[in-house]
C-alpha cells in the first residue's frame, strides 16, 4: 500500500494513514533497483550455457532472469540489471563460463 | 506433578514466582521462551514444569541466553501467537536490544522481570536499576506491590498489550515479592480465561494468504513517523489500562488504576514511590498521622506511560514531596522518577512545591519503617522552615561520615 502510492504519486503518507509498526507490503524490493550500485557488470553468453540453473540458484539479489519454453523445460534468459549488484557469484559459479564480468560504463 | 494448581480458585499461600506461574498456567499463552536467572528462576521452572506435565499445550522454548529469550519470544509474537517470557536484572540488560525490536514491531508480549541490582558488584537482591535501564524502550512498565498486585497485573497486562499493540513487562521485587510467602487470592481458570479471551491479531506473518515485511528498513523518509507513532501509542494507553483495569474490576472485584493514592487528598507532605516499598510507607504513614502530621502516599503503579495529570493532580496541593528512587541513574542530575515526577510538576505550572529525591535500598539494602519516619520528620522541618530544602540527592541507610 505504502509503495503503491509512493510509486503512483511520489507522495509521503502522513502519520495517521500508516499502518502500525515498521510493516509494509510483501515483495516491495522489486521497486528498489539497486542496479546502479554496480562496479562490475555480468555478461550472459546464452550460446555457452546448458540451463544447469547453478547461477539462478546462487543469486543472492534473484537478479537471473528465467523462463518456461513449450516443452515446459525452464532457461535462462539473461540478467536483470535493474537488480543485479555485481557480486559476480554466478560468474563464479557458472560451471561453463557463459557467465563473464566485465567493467560497468556508466 | 505439581500440587499447588487449583482451577476453581481459592486463598491460598503463594510466593511471588508461583503467583505469577500460576497466572501464566491460567493464560496459557501459546508460546514461552525463557532462560532462567534469580531471582525470576521459579517463574520459568514451575511453568516447564507445567508444560512437560502436560497441564498446558503451551509450547515451551528452552534457549541459551535472554536474548535469544525475547528474540524466540518476537518471532512466535510476530508469526501470530501469544507469547510471554520473564527475567531479571542482568537477563533485562541482555534482552535490551531486543526490547527495542519488540516495542518497535509492536508486539504484544508481556514479561516478568524481578527487579533485582545490576552488576558490578555482583548482587542478587533487589532494586530497579534494571527496569528503569530500559524505561525508555517503548514497553509499558508495571510495578507491583506484592504478589497479589503481580498476579492481578500480569493477568490485565496480556488484555493490554494486545489492545495496545505494545510489550508489557510486569515488575516485583526480587526476593521481597518474588521469594516472600504471603496470602493471594487466586481466580477460577475459566474467568481468566475469560477476561484474557482468544488472541486474534490484525496481521500476523503466518497467513500465507496475506503476506507482509516485518522489520524492514525505514530511512529518513518514514522511520520518525513510526517513532511517533510508538510515543503516541504509549501515551495512548493510559486509557486502555484504565479500561482493563474497569473490565478487571467487574469480574474479580479487585480495583487499579495508574497509581494508588494513600491518604493523600489532605494531605501536606507526601511520598512517591514504586513497589513493595509501598507497603512498608502505608504501614508507618498509618502511624504517622496518629501523631497529627498529615502524611500521604502516591504509590505509581504504571510507571510507562508516566501518569503526567495524575500526579499533577493529586500533588498540586501538597507542600513538600518525597520520591522515592529505588535506583541511581549516576547522572550527576537526578534519579529516574525524580525527574518524571519534577518535569511532570514544571510542565503544569506547578512551582512551588519542594520536591526531595531520595535513593534507598540499592542492591537489597534495608528499608524500614525507622527510615521512613526519618524522611517524615526531614519533611517536616522541611514544611516548618526549619531545614531548607536539600539540592542533592540522599542517600536512604548509607554508612557514610
Amino acid at each position: 500500500m505504502i509503495n503503491k502510492k509512493i510509486k503512483i504519486n511520489n507522495e509521503r503518507m502522513f502519520v495517521d494513514e500508516l499502518i502500525t509498526g515498521d510493516i509494509v507490503d510483501a515483495g516491495t524490493s522489486i521497486y528498489f533497483k539497486t542496479g546502479s550500485w554496480r562496479s562490475e557488470m555480468p555478461i550472459f553468453d546464452k550460446k555457452k550455457c546448458v540451463n544447469c540453473l547453478i547461477c539462478w540458484i546462487s543469486c543472492p539479489d534473484s537478479s537471473i532472469k528465467i523462463s518456461f519454453d513449450t516443452k515446459n523445460i525452464t532457461n535462462v534468459d539473461g540478467i536483470d540489471y535493474d537488480h543485479c549488484k555485481g557480486c559476480g557469484i554466478c560468474a563464479s559459479e557458472c560451471p561453463t563460463k557463459s557467465i563473464t564480468m566485465i567493467e560497468e560504463k556508466k | 506433578m505439581i500440587k499447588t494448581v487449583s482451577k476453581n480458585g481459592k486463598i491460598m499461600a503463594k510466593t511471588g514466582n508461583e503467583a505469577i506461574a500460576e497466572a501464566m498456567r491460567q493464560i496459557e499463552p501459546d508460546v514461552v521462551a525463557a532462560y532462567p536467572i534469580t531471582p525470576a528462576t521459579e517463574i520459568v521452572q514451575i511453568f516447564s514444569q507445567f508444560v512437560s506435565d502436560g497441564i498446558v499445550k503451551s509450547k515451551y522454548i528452552a534457549v541459551e541466553s535472554e536474548h535469544s529469550a525475547l528474540s524466540a519470544t518476537i518471532a512466535a509474537s510476530a508469526a501470530g501467537s501469544r507469547a510471554m517470557t520473564g527475567t531479571s536484572s542482568q537477563g533485562l540488560c541482555y534482552m535490551s536490544e531486543m526490547l527495542y525490536i519488540a516495542s518497535g514491531l509492536r508486539l504484544p508480549i508481556v514479561m516478568t522481570d524481578v527487579n533485582r541490582a545490576i552488576s558490578a558488584p555482583i548482587n542478587i537482591h533487589a532494586d530497579h536499576s534494571d527496569t528503569m535501564s530500559v524505561r525508555d524502550s517503548g514497553w509499558i512498565q508495571i510495578y507491583s506491590e506484592n504478589s497479589q498486585d503481580a498476579y492481578d497485573n500480569i493477568i490485565q497486562a496480556v488484555k493490554i498489550a494486545e489492545r495496545a499493540m505494545l510489550p508489557v513487562i510486569v515488575t516485583m521485587d526480587g526476593f521481597i515479592i518474588s521469594h516472600c510467602m504471603e496470602v493471594v487470592e487466586v481466580y477460577r481458570d475459566i474467568d481468566v480465561k475469560k477476561f484474557v479471551g482468544i488472541y486474534k491479531p490484525k496481521r500476523y506473518l503466518l497467513d500465507i494468504k496475506n503476506p507482509y515485511t516485518l522489520g524492514s528498513i525505514d530511512l529518513q523518509d518514514y522511520y520518525f513517523e513510526h517513532r511517533y507513532q510508538l510515543a503516541k501509542a504509549v501515551v495512548d494507553s493510559k486509557k486502555i489500562i484504565l479500561d482493563v483495569a474497569e473490565e478487571f474490576k467487574e469480574l474479580f472485584g479487585r480495583e487499579y488504576d495508574l497509581c494508588e493514592k494513600y491518604m493523600i487528598d489532605d494531605a501536606e507532605i507526601a511520598m512517591i514511590v514504586l513497589g513493595s516499598t509501598a507497603g512498608t510507607i502505608k504501614d508507618e504513614i498509618k502511624k504517622i498521622r496518629e501523631e497529627g502530621i498529615k502524611i500521604g502516599l502516591l504509590k505509581i503503579r504504571i510507571y510507562r506511560p508516566f501518569p503526567v495529570e495524575q500526579v499533577v493532580e493529586n500533588l498540586k496541593n501538597i507542600k513538600v514531596v518525597a520520591v522515592m528512587d529505588r535506583s541511581d541513574s549516576c547522572s550527576g542530575a537526578f534519579s529516574p522518577l525524580y525527574s518524571d515526577v519534577v518535569s511532570s510538576l514544571y510542565s503544569h505550572g506547578i512551582i512551588d512545591i519542594k520536591v526531595v529525591n531520595y535513593i534507598y535500598g540499592l542492591g537489597g539494602r534495608e528499608i524500614n519503617n525507622l527510615h521512613i519516619k526519618n524522611i517524615c520528620d526531614d519533611l517536616n522541618k522541611i514544611l516548618l522552615g526549619i531545614e531548607k530544602q536539600p539540592y542533592e540527592v540522599k542517600y536512604v541507610n548509607i554508612r557514610k561520615k
